[in-house]
C-alpha cells in the first residue's frame, strides 16, 4: 500500500517549554558538555550569557514533544512499531539560557516512499519569549515494510 | 584554530557510554521508548539488546564540532546527520571528521560516528562559527 501524503501540511498545538538550570546542567553531564557555561551561573553571566545557557543538543528536550503528536497521530499512519529515527538536521539560532520559555510548532512536511520504506519528515520551529528563534529542526522518520 | 583549512582533520572525540548510559539520557532528554532501556523488550523485538539513543550520539557529534570553538555553545549554528547502525553501550565511540570549506569565521565540517568498523553515524555535516 502505497504511503498517504493527504496529512502534508498539518500542524500540530505548540508546546511550551521552561528551560531550568538544572535540568540544563543534567543534560550537559549526559552528553559530557563540560564547558562550564552549562553549569555555574557565574560562568555563563561572565561569558555574556543571562545564566546557564544550555548546550545546542538541549534542543532536543524542548522541541520533541511537540513531534511526538505527528507521530502517534492516525491522519500520519505512521507504523510506531516498525519506525526508526533515519535522520536529523538542526540549525540553531539565539541560545537557550536558564529562565527561557521556549514555544515550539510542528508540522509535518513531506511524506515519500523508497522501495518498501515510507520516510515522513517532520519539521519544528522554535522561538523564545522574546520571538527570536533558538532551533529548527528537520526530522526524518523512515517506516519499514510499508 | 586560526589557521584551519579543507582538508585538516577534527580533533577526534572518543567517549564510552556505560551500561546505564541510556537509562540517564531517557531522564535527561524525555525519550524512554523501551529500545533504548530495557533489554528484555530490546531482545523481544529483534535487537542484540537495549541500543543507545541515535541523539545521544549525535550529541558527541555535535560536541566534537563545538570542540573546535572550544565548547563555546554559540559556535555551532547547523548540524545535519543520518543514523545508520545501532550504538550499543559498553562500546567506545569514535567521532573523527575533517574540514571541507573554510569561509571566513565560518566552517563546515564533515564527520562519522563509528563504534569499531561499524557507523553509528554517517554523512555528519556541520557548520561552525568560530
Amino acid at each position: 500500500m502505497p504511503v498517504s501524503k493527504d496529512a502534508v501540511g498539518k500542524q500540530w498545538s505548540p508546546v511550551v517549554y521552561q528551560a531550568g538550570r538544572e535540568k540544563i546542567r543534567e543534560f550537559a553531564n549526559v552528553i559530557g558538555a563540560a564547558n562550564p557555561v552549562h553549569h555555574d551561573r557565574e560562568a555563563a553571566v561572565a561569558a555574556g550569557f543571562r545564566d546557564v545557557v544550555a548546550p545546542p543538543m538541549f534542543c532536543v528536550v524542548y522541541s520533541a514533544p511537540a513531534i511526538a503528536p505527528g507521530i502517534v497521530d492516525p491522519e500520519v499512519g505512521i507504523n510506531f512499531a516498525t519506525m526508526v529515527h533515519g535522520g536529523q538536521e538542526f540549525i540553531w539560532g539565539e541560545p537557550v539560557c536558564s529562565g527561557d520559555e521556549i514555544t515550539t510548532t510542528a508540522s509535518l512536511t513531506d511524506v515519500f516512499q523508497k522501495d518498501d520504506k515510507g520516510f515522513y519528515v517532520f519539521e519544528s520551529e522554535s522561538v523564545n519569549q522574546d520571538g527570536q528563534g533558538t532551533v529548527r529542526g528537520i526530522w526524518t522518520n523512515i517506516v519499514r515494510g510499508v | 584554530m586560526a589557521d584551519l583549512k579543507p582538508g585538516d582533520p577534527i580533533p577526534e572525540l572518543k567517549e564510552t557510554p556505560d551500561k546505564y548510559l541510556p537509562h540517564r539520557y531517557a531522564g535527561a532528554s524525555g525519550d524512554f521508548n523501551p529500545i533504548h532501556i530495557d533489554p528484555e523488550f530490546a531482545n523481544a523485538v529483534g535487537l542484540p539488546g537495549n541500543i543507545l539513543h541515535g541523539l545521544y550520539m549525535m550529541a558527541l557529534v555535535a560536541r566534537a564540532n563545538a570542540n573546535l570553538a572550544d565548547g563555546d555553545p554559540r559556535a555551532l549554528k547547523r548540524l545535519s546527520v543520518e543514523f545508520r547502525g545501532m550504538g550499543i553501550p559498553e562500546q567506545e565511540i569514535v567521532v573523527s571528521g575533517e574540514i571541507k570549506e573554510v569561509d571566513g569565521n565560518r566552517i563546515l565540517t564533515e564527520c562519522v560516528a563509528k563504534q569499531g568498523d561499524k557507523r553509528v553515524i554517517r554523512n555528519a555535516e556541520a557548520e561552525v562559527e568560530l
